[in-house]
């Protein structure tokens, strides 16, 4: 059942590098990142990958292959043809470190910059919540954070720059997931326009594109997200309702 | 050894899964200058497989719940041979360890009345296990991860620095525990993926939270960090390993393709119709009904298909046999010429459900085959079989404070031995993690209070010497290839069933692997651009002729007990002692190194506290307890 | 110095010289996108500019794209709600002045026409993993997405959102107008069916709107407190998950039903007849 297949994989540091051709077999059933460890247990056994789980769940081996985001251990061979050559590069958006192996501590700040789930006063055991009610945020709660979407943004990827004022989509997402928790009692949408950068999305969908664990991160956390901003910083009724009295409009929650 | 930074710490965590993340967050509130140590990224430790729930006798399905039955079916599942101290603690904790994971944020499915939903389990009375669908471990890691954020966003607002007193070392891994000249633990010795370089935590206080040693064997479910780093670690200082031949294998792993060999596939598999079945299309569990189940199973096909829809009028289907006794099938089905193509059984539910029914009710296995192994289980059978899983055995501690044996050492989760006995139940693993994890950071945290220690440079000479070793041998074996035989022979030699001529002959083997794996060489790493040596850094040749050290000492802990306990219990099979013996309950075997060599001794239980054997019926006790320790006034 | 060892030098990403490195056809999308877009513009503009052959007097069919017709211009039976606009305006202004604006305006800042011309018209990006193409690429710290003028008006879609479903109501009464005979009593006519199906997929895409989604119930923290609205919301949260599919079909059927009366009002030939 075994193949031959040509693979081009992305071998350098420090930003320096290129595309390096392998022939390297293939059984029935493999993935790519089964054909990446045979490439480090035969002829190349410094190859730098990061994984853990091979099974979709921890979001260790995100990679672009053929270009497009993905995780490793979730691309089967069986999606390319036998005399396909199969080009395996790191993650664009975040500085190489060797190889396939990108430093992904961007992903890393912009979540301490987020303010923590806030229950106020209610005690240990005595929340109560209806399913209805936690469902969506469990949605969200269900990324493995693989960074496939920061990765894929255009906002950072092709601008460095926004780095500094931008979350990415996974950020966002957990500002979503906390501003719909039922139990949270903070306001973060203040932030999310100011510090966290919601703004810059044009909501071109690439993060829900990419997403191995098919969440509809602009569909119902991404824009939900900006129509409850627009609530509270565009829309001129509030606006002019908070100004008589009518609205109240709570304090806004500082960036931690 | 002046260029190697020196860290400064009150408690060094190593791992950051559920028990290590738990500890780190507990020796923090206690004002403890933590710093958390993973092998992987931030929040991708192996707790996130984990599916079925926690737990906890929080009594929200059936108020009948509280922490004495659950104590109950701790001590049943895990044969008697649990510390009955440590399964107390956990019966008694759980529920608010659970609790407190809420009020950081965590979203449990709901009950009706709004509070955390429970679901039935194998071994389970009450449904009891907290669960978030079928990605409870990954809720609980994230929760912890953010509690983690929370804290350090609580240093950042008062010193400025989020790292000021909560610091996790991302893809970090420690090599050796340090001892000062009393013999304490004084800190530890590792490298920096990313860099190659080395670096010295100083501290008085050491938490070993780092999971199992599933990756000793050929089919697991378990990670690539699974390398049994702590149990080696804790040797290796000093301390002594409790319980190792308890190795749970689960009876359905995938086994085809290779790229999701044993990845597990769920109970419920099973639980909603799915059949077991050999080359010649048999249902050969009726085969395998042992006598003391004889009449709580269906002995015909027609009588099994009738019980999932009248379960009250007819007798359970045997492929719901406990999980030792359908993995000992299989096993045999294998090696009597009847398995499947590539070495396990079929598991088929497609001719029994119709394709809607399977994906309404199986959602995460049909998605899970489709996605990893391109199966469509509603049309064709899976391929299955045993897989490694967990492991029981783990550093010896005492209960109350985690503390092992070496003044400064610490350990919870995986890594730690006593709570399960000789077998776990399902979903006593993530409120393990938790209970036992927050004792680790408290009793680390306390610990250190009392302690300062500095490292004597000695120490970390040889530390880096040992590191180098493998790096510097310019001929040797590659470690991919050694690793692979390891593995092979645990698999064969150790595995589920075993025999006193196999393990004797895989005593033998490893002793020839061990001076293999002392031998193992790393080519220099070379750039595609450059020829030049890259150095250490990212070099994942080295970093697997490291952990072949901890496997290989691990292996021979469980090698080594396995042929010592003569008897069948929980998680050790011997296919020349099958039966269960009262004698042999009292005993732990304690695994410790002498010069580098693995020692093994008997050591007697402390006999179970009077107000917890009364939670028991006579009867009961009987099937497990020796004469003598029956209670007093029962006898008379 | 003050590197540690236990930090790491900066780094830069891997550089690697090709654009993209997808094999697939990826700028299809784009591509058709724009060809249906600018197509359609062109259709519409020419259409709501033309001043003909948008009423059919027999039948009462009024073309979506002059409704309300509101201009001193349009025939007396067509014009429901008043004729407040004076004739003789340049040729640019449509019949429907009032409601043609916001209709663009609904759709300009629709969150999926804006996923569709921001990748087809601005390529910001063109498709996911290809680097952007827009002008702004090449000043670096000048992408500002939707934070400035004129874009930050993005964020007035709710209020655009709320005159269309107005507009929708006169769109339906249209629709209800067609079903009119040939001796004025009641009848029904292929382009009376055309109608009807437009407005209903009109209706699709008015309710399965984001900002719909958002005041419905969306914008809750507890939907347990709230059953109503939580069942408005999980109706209109399914129909949200077709909007696109809802606004290209729209786009298509308001083309089909303008041209269908455009060809009979002009007589090229005579509607079908089921009665009357």
């Amino acid at each position: 059942m075994g193949y031959k297949a040509k693979f081009r994989v992305w071998r350098g540091d420090a930003g320096e590098g290129e595309l390096k051709d392998y022939t390297v077999e293939v059984n029935e059933g493999e993935v790519v990142l089964d054909v990446i460890h045979r490439l480090q247990a035969t002829e190349a056994p410094d190859l730098a990958v990061r994984w853990n789980c091979k099974a979709g769940k921890c979001g260790s081996c995100s990679a672009e292959i053929n270009g497009r985001p993905r995780l490793m251990c979730m691309t089967r061979m069986s999606t390319f043809a036998e005399d396909e050559t199969v080009t395996v590069t790191p993650m664009r958006t975040f500085p190489v470190i060797r190889d396939l192996v990108t430093d992904v501590s961007y992903n890393y700040e912009k979540a301490r910059e987020i303010p923590a789930f806030d229950g106020g006063d209610v005690k240990p055991g005595e929340f109560r919540m209806q399913q209805v009610d936690v469902e969506r945020s469990q949605e969200f709660r269900k990324c493995i954070e693989c960074f496939l979407c920061n990765n894929t943004c255009h906002v950072i990827r092709d601008h460095e720059e926004n780095k500094e004022h931008f979350s990415g989509p996974r950020f966002l997402m957990r500002v979503a997931e906390l501003e719909m928790h039922p139990a949270d009692v903070q306001d973060r949408r203040q932030i999310a326009q100011d510090d966290f950068g919601l703004g810059y999305c044009n909501i071109t969908k690439c993060c829900t594109e990419v997403c191995p664990e098919h969440i509809k991160i602009t569909d119902n956390a991404l824009i939900p997200m900006k129509e409850r901003v627009v609530g509270r910083r565009y829309d001129p009724l509030v606006w002019l309702g908070s100004k008589i009295g009518v609205v109240k409009r709570g304090k806004s929650t500082p960036k931690a | 050894m002046t260029d190697i930074e020196r860290l400064r710490y009150d408690v060094v965590v190593i791992g950051a899964g559920g028990a290590g993340l738990r500890a780190a967050i507990e020796a923090r509130l206690q004002g403890k200058k933590t710093a958390i140590i993973s092998k992987s990224l931030f929040g991708k430790a192996h707790t996130v497989m984990a599916e079925g729930g926690a737990a906890a006798a929080m009594g929200n399905a059936n108020p009948n719940d509280n922490w004495q039955v659950h104590f109950r079916d701790t001590m049943r599942g895990g044969k008697f041979l649990n510390s009955w101290r440590m399964a107390e603690l956990h019966a008694k904790e759980a529920p608010d360890r659970i609790w407190e994971l809420e009020a950081w944020g965590a979203l449990f499915d709901r009950t009706k009345d709004g509070k955390i939903s429970q679901r039935n389990f194998g071994g389970h009375e009450y449904p009891r296990l907290a669960h978030v669908g079928d990605r409870t471990g990954l809720e609980l890691i994230r929760t912890c991860q953010q509690k983690i954020v929370a804290l350090q966003q609580e240093d950042h607002a008062e010193f400025g620095d989020y790292d000021a007193r909560l610091k996790v070392f991302a893809e970090t891994t420690i090599t050796r525990l340090l001892k000062d000249e009393q013999g304490r633990i004084c800190g530890a010795f590792g490298y920096i993926r990313e860099t190659g370089k080395f670096v010295v935590f100083e501290a008085p206080a050491v938490v070993l939270a780092t999971g199992g040693i599933g990756k000793s064997f050929k089919v697991t479910s378990n990670s690539w960090e699974y390398t049994g780093d702590g149990h080696a670690l804790a040797l290796l200082a000093g301390a002594s390993l409790i319980n190792m031949e308890f190795v749970q294998f689960h009876p359905t792993g995938m086994v085809w393709p290779p790229s999701v060999k044993g990845i597990l596939v769920t109970e419920s598999v099973r639980g909603d119709g799915g059949v077991l079945k050999n080359s010649d299309g048999k249902r050969f569990m009726f085969d395998y009904i042992p006598d003391v189940f004889k009449d709580k199973y269906a002995t015909s096909e027609e009588e099994a298909d009738r019980w999932y829809d009248d379960p009250d009028n007819n007798r359970r289907p045997p492929e719901l046999l406990p999980r030792d006794e359908v993995a000992r099938a299989i096993n045999s089905e294998v090696k009597a010429g009847r398995g499947s193509p590539h070495g396990g059984v079929f598991l088929d539910i497609a001719s029994r459900l119709k394709p809607e029914q399977i994906i309404k009710r199986l959602p995460s296995m049909h998605h899970q085959f489709k996605e990893l192994a391109d199966v469509d289980i509603t049309a064709e059978p899976m391929e299955v079989g045993p897989t490694c899983h967990y492991v029981m055995g783990g550093v010896e501690v005492d209960p109350d404070t985690a503390a092992a044996s070496v003044p400064g050492l610490f350990a919870a989760g995986e890594v730690s031995g006593g709570m399960h006995g000789s077998n776990r139940l399902g979903g006593n693993s993530l409120s393990d993690l938790l209970v036992f994890g927050r004792r680790a950071g408290l009793g680390a945290a306390e610990y250190a209070s009392a302690t300062t220690v500095s490292v004597p440079d000695a120490e970390v000479e040889a530390a880096v010497a040992e590191a180098m070793e493998p790096y510097q041998r310019d001929t040797g074996e590659n470690p991919y290839a050694v690793h692979q035989e390891l593995q092979q022979t645990m698999n064969d030699l150790v595995g589920i069933i075993r025999r006193e001529d196999e393990l004797e002959q895989a005593i033998e083997a490893l002793g020839k692997l061990r001076d293999r794996v002392g031998n193992v060489a790393v080519a220099p790493s070379a750039g595609a651009t450059v020829t030049e040596d890259r150095g250490p850094a990212y070099h994942p040749g080295w970093h697997l002729a490291l952990d072949l050290r901890n496997m290989m000492i691990v292996s021979e802990c469980v090698a080594r007990a396995a042929l010592e306990r003569q008897e069948s219990r929980g998680g050790h099979t011997r296919d020349d002692y099958p039966k269960m013996s009262a004698d042999w309950r009292k005993i732990n075997l304690v695994c410790s190194l002498r010069d580098g060599v693995v020692e093994l001794k008997r050591q007697e239980m402390s006999p179970m506290r009077e107000d917890l054997l009364s939670l028991f019926e006579l009867d009961e006790l009987k099937k497990y307890l020796t004469e003598g320790e029956l209670p007093a006034e029962e006898k008379n | 110095m003050t590197q540690t060892t236990v930090d790491a030098p900066a780094k830069d990403r891997a550089r690697i010289p090709a654009r993209t490195l997808r094999t697939d056809r990826w700028w299809s999308y784009p591509l058709t996108t724009f060809i249906v877009f600018t197509a359609w513009v062109i259709y519409a503009t020419v259409r709501s500019m033309m001043g003909s052959s948008f009423w059919v007097e027999k039948y009462h069919y009024l073309t979506p794209f002059y409704s309300p017709c509101v201009s001193k211009a349009c025939p007396a039976d067509a014009a429901d709600f008043g004729r407040f606009v004076p004739d003789h305006l340049p040729f640019f202004i449509p019949y429907a002045l009032i409601s043609l604006p916001f209709l663009l305006g609904f759709r300009l800042t629709c969150y999926y026409y804006r996923k569709a011309y921001y990748r087809s018209f601005w390529l910001t990006p063109s498709a996911c993993a290809v680097p952007d193409k827009s002008p702004v690429r090449k000043t670096p710290g000048r992408y500002s997405g939707e934070t400035r003028f004129p874009l930050i008006l993005q964020n007035a879609h709710r209020y655009f959102w709320v005159i269309a479903a107005l507009i929708s109501i006169v769109n339906t009464w249209d629709a209800i107008n067609a079903f009119h005979g040939e001796d004025g009593g009641f009848g029904i006519g292929l382009g009376t069916i055309i109608l009807w199906v437009n407005v209903i997929l009109l209706w699709g895409y008015t309710l399965s709107c984001h900002s719909c989604r958002h005041v419905m119930g969306g914008r809750l923290k507890s939907f347990s407190k709230h059953p109503v609205r939580y069942w408005l919301w999980t109706q209109i949260s399914r129909l949200n998950t077709r909007h696109g599919q809802f606004a290209l079909i729209t786009l298509g059927t308001l083309a089909l039903t303008d041209a269908y009366v455009a060809l009979v009002a002009h007589g090229s030939f005579s509607d079908l007849r089921l009665f009357n």
